[in-house]
């Protein structure tokens, strides 16, 4: 049968919408289905070998940390460095203190800085993005592809923390790394107190206040002071004082791995094909069937609202597996 | 010039705030307090766009009552840069901790020199 869709023009990409199987993965699972047995073997053959070597690597580490812990460090060099350092400090001290003098004051003013820009952002920002805090109205509305960028920076950093401390689940019997850090003796977190009732008594009145004051400043960016990356925090530090509280059973219930990764991505394509539209149909003249709305009110700022939604859902996500991942390795 | 440097005191703050961090990233063999000097950089920074963006007298960027006038509010642009150079740096601070923590579980320890020679003899 599966033989007859292929046949289908599009019928592998067909399937790969289905999430059927993916083609690659096909061709590996079948790859693999030939001879199960020696693949296995060869695996846990390939491991151990790995396992073995980095224990090796380890001891010859440990010898020469020894040995340099021994051996007297050079003072001349050491008394050199620190004065070429000093000397690049007081320079920098100087030159910037110098510089300081031929600011414009404090406060002023007639300053460089207050140009025409800021001058239009105030003066025509409420009647062009719809929002009553110019702040947002910039970051979100002229200079959307800015925040964009912000976001996409902060996922990147997300990634990359979680490619170099995310620990493998299978590879606790060979690695050294996440024996250390999961079992229990020598884990980092055990000597951690745990049901802490002051903690758990204060998370309990505190979490719903955290999130409430999250939500209420990501909904209300475009109105009062804040907007998706302050609520996003927010919302953050009161799902890591659940977390601190109560440990991470509840929150695995219904976030992992996969739920960070897809809120993200899908947080960040609303946000991008949203305001290309935007842009697309204010950069040729085209009216745009978002509405300003009225100034003041909720639905009001046209994509602003949204915008600062996905922001929001992204850092709340971002601080709460940056949190998960440097207190115990996984989401 | 002292009279400059009490007028204009805030900048002079970031400036000295600026400088603590760069030689605690100089003088200071250990990555996390590396990580400390370069975090208090990024602070000085924020307190430098931050000082620029104030004007006397001036209320903070949201509109109200409906005055729209530069007379009335502050300059928005700083206060908008300074939320990108937060975020990023946030961003940045992570990647080098969890950079740190990889350095640390393979060489235990977490002082520069000692991992240069580490891996310089290791090279040879």
């Amino acid at each position: 049968m599966s033989d007859r869709k292929s046949d289908l023009p599009g019928g592998r990409f067909v399937r790969w919408l289905n999430q059927d199987q993916d083609v690659l993965e096909r061709q590996m699972i079948a790859a693999q289905n030939r001879e199960p047995d020696s693949d296995e073997e060869m695996e846990e053959a390939w491991r151990r070998e790995r396992f073995l070597e980095d224990q090796k690597e380890e001891e010859v580490v440990a010898s020469r940390l020894e040995a340099l812990n021994e051996r007297k460090v050079p003072v001349i060099g050491r008394v050199v460095y620190m004065l070429g350092c000093m000397l690049i400090c007081i320079a920098m001290i100087m030159l910037l203190l110098y510089t300081v003098t031929t600011l414009p004051g404090f406060g002023g003013e007639i300053d460089p800085a207050q140009n025409e820009v800021p001058r239009r952002y105030i003066e025509q920002g409420l009647q062009e993005t719809g929002a009553l805090n110019i702040v947002t109205g910039m970051i979100l509305d002229y200079r959307a592809f800015d925040t964009l960028g912000e976001s996409t920076v902060l996922f990147a950093a997300a990634m990359v923390v979680l490619f170099l401390l995310r620990l493998d689940p299978e590879s606790n019997r060979y690695s050294t790394l996440a024996a250390s850090i999961r079992e229990e003796p020598y884990a980092d977190t055990f000597y951690e107190p745990k049901n802490d009732s002051i903690l758990q008594h204060t998370a309990k009145i505190l979490t719903p206040v955290a999130f409430l004051l999250g939500i209420y400043v990501v909904l209300n960016g475009h109105l009062t002071p804040g907007g998706g990356f302050s609520g996003g925090a927010i919302v953050g530090a009161g799902l890591v004082l659940h977390v601190t509280a109560f440990g991470f059973e509840d929150i695995r219930r219904f976030f992992t791995y996969r739920t960070y990764q897809r809120t993200v991505v899908t947080a960040l394509l609303t946000y991008a094909f949203s305001k290309t539209y935007s842009f697309y149909t204010g950069a040729n003249g085209i009216e745009s069937i978002i509405p300003l709305g009225m100034p003041g009110a909720i639905l009001s700022g046209g994509l602003i609202l949204l915008l600062n939604i996905c922001v929001g859902f992204i850092v709340t996500c971002t601080v709460y597996v940056l949190y998960a991942v440097f207190r115990k390795g996984d989401v | 010039m002292f009279s400059k440097w009490l007028m204009n005191y805030e900048e002079t703050a970031a400036v000295i705030l600026f400088c603590i961090g760069f030689s605690m990233m100089l003088f200071n063999r250990n990555l996390i307090k590396k990580i400390i000097g370069m975090d208090m950089m990024d602070s000085s920074i924020y307190l430098f766009l931050a000082s620029q963006g104030y004007i006397e007298g001036h209320k903070a960027p949201i509109v109200t009552g409906g005055v729209q006038s530069t007379e009335a509010y502050i300059n928005p642009i700083p206060s908008g840069l300074v939320l990108t150079g937060i975020v990023v740096a946030v961003s940045v601070s992570a990647l080098m901790m969890a950079l740190s923590i990889r350095l640390y579980h393979r060489y235990h320890t977490l002082d520069l020199d000692k991992i240069v020679a580490l891996t310089g003899r290791e090279e040879a």
